[in-house]
């Protein structure tokens, strides 16, 4: 229970505050308009949407192999290659190669899976400056908040918020609510710092098993920075990024930028696959690929929940959302918020932490309708649903059954007796039609805005009956 | 209606569910379908027993129960013959859902062999019946509401839309975001009210700029919903189920 | 940390799904637009992310960029001195008197880095090739022309010729064989740099060039 009280209250505080409402609101508006007309031709859509479904669930069948032939490819390119099978060993990993150069910074573009591993609370542990260069992650950085949404990562702040909050942490910069200058001077402050920078680290949206290729989406330079400037590059990734051919990156590049921000492109896609070779003059001397576990092989197991494995990253589901519209990223208390987060997450933090949150959906679909890779999510949703409250859980992994509770049993246990057996309901909705008007006119929260619904004075089981409508 | 979607031909009979929130709360909606389909000369059987589909407690994750009460439904629509739902939430469930709760169960041949014959009834009236109106009611502006399963799960909202443009003397006004979720979704009204109630805000209020006499839509979840708050803020038209819409402004004699 | 790999891959393999692969060959109609249209979808897609394109021909190309160095007043431009537009870029510049100061270094990046970043105000590059359908640049950077010309100044210049547009990203790799080995770093570049991270406004030149000038060669 205490998962949904907190649950709750980040849920009231989103609602209560105006402002971050009208932010997320016109936000999520303008991205879905955006997606529509990047997909002018919903035929071809359809068709892009199950060639990268068909992409990526391939990709998942073969993983340990693939996963092996980037490894293979990877080395033979001169890129160092670490497994991590949890977090924590991730992070030691990247301590490990930051120690082996006695670097005491590291410039990072945008990576969910170091938000995963809550990389920058270790390292900062450890004596580390860390330094988010995507402006939008330096923005949250500045608040010391996470992210509110995988693709805008500040979109919860107005630019009043982010024109204060310069203005406390940089004092010698005037004070400017305009856009274009606010961008100015992250650029000016973040050069110094790409400058002076020796190790940078990355993300990764796809890696290319055929050629040991790293892929990298992004509009601002940054990731390019972080990737060619300092003398080491490390990239972070989820072990299910990995697609089998080079072939396979056009149709999902067809598909990733438009699906997120509904651009044909982004500004660069930026392919590395090896450190700077001899007689090349930039780029990293080394080169290292940490490839991260972190509960995904489990989730791997389930034929039905891998489906989820297959995510880009794209954000489309968030923007699509509902749910997420009116509360935004931080009230679902998890890395990757949103409908994806709430089937990814609680599978990785366990249905006992956050079963929560696939319930927190109304299955309205129109998460998996905007999947570029036709992920189910509201069935998937409805599975995780059923996980946490199912009394014959094979395992305890993930917290299945946990959120069974003696009394929600005993009501679906009574609805269910009520609906089997038909002259008992007959006589059951007999009694609601005939005392309708003691039925209460406040039914709590569903009253506090709306009016009840009236019983009806007949039943349509009645009603038929009267009509002399035959019963077989 | 779906891309792979076979109708048959005009039937001699149909079943007819009346869906459990039709039955308490809005059966007028029940009996103006089952008049909808009687007039066009199809014979209509109403079994007794049914009670309620089961997608509460499927959507709860409570699939015992889900089970327990579908096959109960299971028994009660025998015949070969279609089966036409007032709702396609409540329609969406029994053709598509049934099939995922009966997945790896003995009874899965025969659950689909039942779900196969589940058609939604706008669906229903302009694919198989074939229904056209004739519009005996005064000018009129109305709002649409196509629920969640009917936009997606069903894909019928271009037949709510077929049936009402049939209707020379009624407009259709178009409200903003009109097709994101009015935020009722079953039991998730209940446990996420707060969230809810956001929602229904926002779907009532966009429902009630457009100055439309009357909301209607082929959904009672999101009736009950969008209305309550209709009712509640004193704001905005009166909803209706389509079809006792339809038959109200269909109807030459007065019943 | 090799016990991890071992672990991960013999926990996927053991819980393997089994399930068919998804097969069938998703037909998606490919592009026959001819050079013309290749031309004019690339330049309305560039044009829609701020970049410009000046059509030039394989005899005023080095004019035409010394004029638009010009017209920005950038102080100089920087090239690569062993790269494939090396002769032709000095042969514009030694003819005539310029405001902007032609550059170019030898040695490696590391040496001038602090020149680089701070007093380097546009530079010029080739490119390899060219998606019409999205407006890309592909550029393949070698010894001779290092990655960072195309990121780190303010502005970039990026010589295409026409007939090496490719309809779609599909067809460059496929044509230009890329699965017979990458090199070390590719890039695809479409407009300046730019964020819409603050209430998603636009806003260009955020960590690399403010400005793309692309020079399209027929």
């Amino acid at each position: 229970m205490q998962q949904k009280v907190e649950f709750e209250q980040r849920v009231h505080k989103a609602l209560s505050d105006s402002q971050l409402r009208q932010n997320f609101r016109s936000t999520m508006d303008g991205l879905m308009a955006k997606r529509s007309q990047a997909f002018p031709d919903k035929e071809r859509l359809e068709k892009l949407r199950l060639q990268g479904a068909q992409i990526r669930a391939n990709a998942l069948l073969k993983l340990p192999e693939l996963l092996e032939q980037l490894e293979e490819r990877c080395t033979a390119n001169g890129i160092r290659v670490h497994w991590a099978e949890t977090v924590e060993q991730a992070n030691q990993a990247v301590l490990k190669i930051m120690q082996d150069h006695n670097a005491t910074n590291l410039i990072k573009g945008k990576s969910m899976v170091s938000e995963e591993m809550e990389l920058n609370h270790f390292l900062e542990q450890h004596g580390i400056e860390v330094l988010e260069s995507d402006l939008g992650e330096f923005i949250v950085q500045l608040a010391g908040e996470p992210p509110s949404h995988i693709v805008a990562p500040a979109i919860h702040k107005s630019r009043q918020d982010i024109a204060r909050l310069f203005q406390e942490k940089f004092p010698d910069i005037p004070y400017s609510e305009d856009v274009e200058t606010l961008t100015r001077s992250a650029r000016d402050i973040l050069r110094r710092k790409f400058y002076e920078a020796s190790i940078g680290l990355s993300g990764v949206n796809f890696a290319v098993a055929e050629t040991g290729t790293i892929c990298l989406v992004e509009n601002e330079g940054n990731g390019r920075m972080c990737t060619t400037i300092p003398d080491v590059h490390i990239a972070v990734t989820g072990i299910e990024k990995v697609v089998e051919k080079l072939s396979d990156i056009p149709p999902l590049m067809e598909l990733l930028p438009r699906s997120a921000t509904g651009q044909h492109i982004t500004t660069y896609f930026n392919m590395i696959t090896s450190p700077r070779k001899e007689g090349e003059k930039d780029g990293p001397r080394e080169v290292h690929l940490v490839l991260l576990d972190n509960g995904r092989s489990s989730i791997y197991e389930d034929p039905e929940l891998m489906e989820s494995l297959r995510c880009i990253r794209c954000g489309a589901c968030m923007n699509h959302c509902p749910v997420y519209a009116r509360i935004g990223g931080h009230a679902y208390g998890t890395t990757i918020p949103g409908p994806i987060g709430s089937v990814i997450e609680p599978q990785k933090l366990g249905l006992d932490r956050f079963g929560v949150l696939p319930t927190a959906s109304t299955l309205c679909g129109a998460c998996g309708e905007a999947c570029p890779v036709r992920i189910p999510l509201p069935k998937l949703l409805n599975r995780l649903r059923f996980e946490q409250v199912r009394d014959d859980p094979p395992d305890n992994t993930m917290g299945k059954g946990s959120q069974r509770s003696i009394r929600e049993s005993l009501v679906w246990n009574l609805w269910s007796w009520a609906n089997t057996h038909p002259a008992l309901y007959r006589l059951g909705c007999l009694f609601l039609t005939r005392l309708r008007g003691l039925v209460p006119k406040q039914l709590g929260v569903w009253t506090r805005v709306r009016k009840a619904p009236a019983i009806a004075p007949k039943t349509l089981h009645e009603l038929a009956r009267e009509m002399g409508i035959e019963d077989e | 209606m779906k891309p792979d979607q076979q109708y048959p031909d005009k039937p001699l009979s149909v079943y007819f569910f009346g869906t459990c929130l039709i039955d308490l709360i809005y059966p007028q909606a029940g009996l103006a379908g089952m008049q909808l389909i009687q007039r066009e000369g199809v014979k209509v059987i109403f079994p007794q027993d049914q009670t309620c589909c089961g997608q509460p407690a499927w959507n709860s994750g409570y699939r015992e129960q889900a089970r327990s009460v579908a096959l109960a439904q299971l028994d009660c629509f025998p015949q070969d013959i279609p089966i036409v739902v007032p709702s396609a939430s409540c329609a969406g469930m029994m053709r598509y859902q049934y099939p995922e709760l009966f997945k790896d169960t003995p009874q899965l041949s025969r659950v689909k062999g039942f779900s196969n014959r589940v058609f939604e009834l706008t669906e229903f009236l302009v694919h198989v019946l074939k229904v056209k109106l004739k519009d005996l009611g005064p000018p009129t502006r109305v709002a649409l509401h196509a629920s969640c399963s009917a936009q997606r799960e069903m894909a019928v909202s271009e037949e709510h839309s077929n049936l009402l443009q049939q209707l020379d003397n009624v407009e259709i006004l178009e409200q903003e975001r009109k097709r994101e979720c009015c935020g009722f979704g079953g039991t998730f009204a209940v446990k996420h009210a707060e969230i809810s109630n956001a929602m229904v805000e926002d779907k009532a209020k966009s429902i009630a700029d457009t100055g439309a006499e009357k909301l209607v839509s082929g959904d009672c979840g999101c009736l009950m919903n969008i209305s309550g708050n209709l009712q509640h803020t004193g704001q905005g038209p009166e909803g209706q189920h389509i079809a006792t819409f339809l038959w109200e402004r269909t109807n030459a004699t007065e019943s | 940390m090799s016990n991890s790999r071992e672990n991960i891959l013999q926990r996927l393999r053991r819980g393997r799904p089994e399930l068919p692969a998804a097969t069938g060959e998703i037909q998606i109609d490919s592009l026959a637009w001819d050079l013309e249209q290749r031309i004019n979808t690339f330049c309305d897609r560039m044009a829609s992310v701020k970049a410009e394109v000046h059509m030039v021909t394989e005899g005023d190309w080095p004019t035409k960029l010394r004029e638009l160095a010009a017209d920005r007043q950038l102080s100089n431009l920087l090239y690569a001195p062993k790269g494939p537009l090396a002769a032709e870029i000095e042969s514009a510049w030694t003819e005539n008197d310029s405001c902007t100061k032609l550059i170019t270094r030898e040695e490696s990046v590391d040496e001038w880095k602090q020149e680089l970043f701070y007093q380097v105000d546009g530079a010029v590059t080739s490119v390899r090739s060219g998606i019409a359908e999205v407006g890309t640049l592909i550029l393949w950077p070698t010894r001779e022309e290092p990655r960072t010309f195309s990121l780190v100044p303010p502005v970039h210049f990026a010589v295409l010729k026409a007939e090496n547009l490719h309809h779609t990203f599909a067809d460059a790799m496929e044509v230009e064989q890329w699965r017979q080995g990458m090199p070390t770093n590719v890039v695809l570049i479409s407009g300046p740099s730019k964020s819409a991270d603050i209430e998603q406004t636009l806003a260009y030149g955020v960590h690399g060039p403010t400005e793309l000038v692309v020079l399209l060669v027929r």
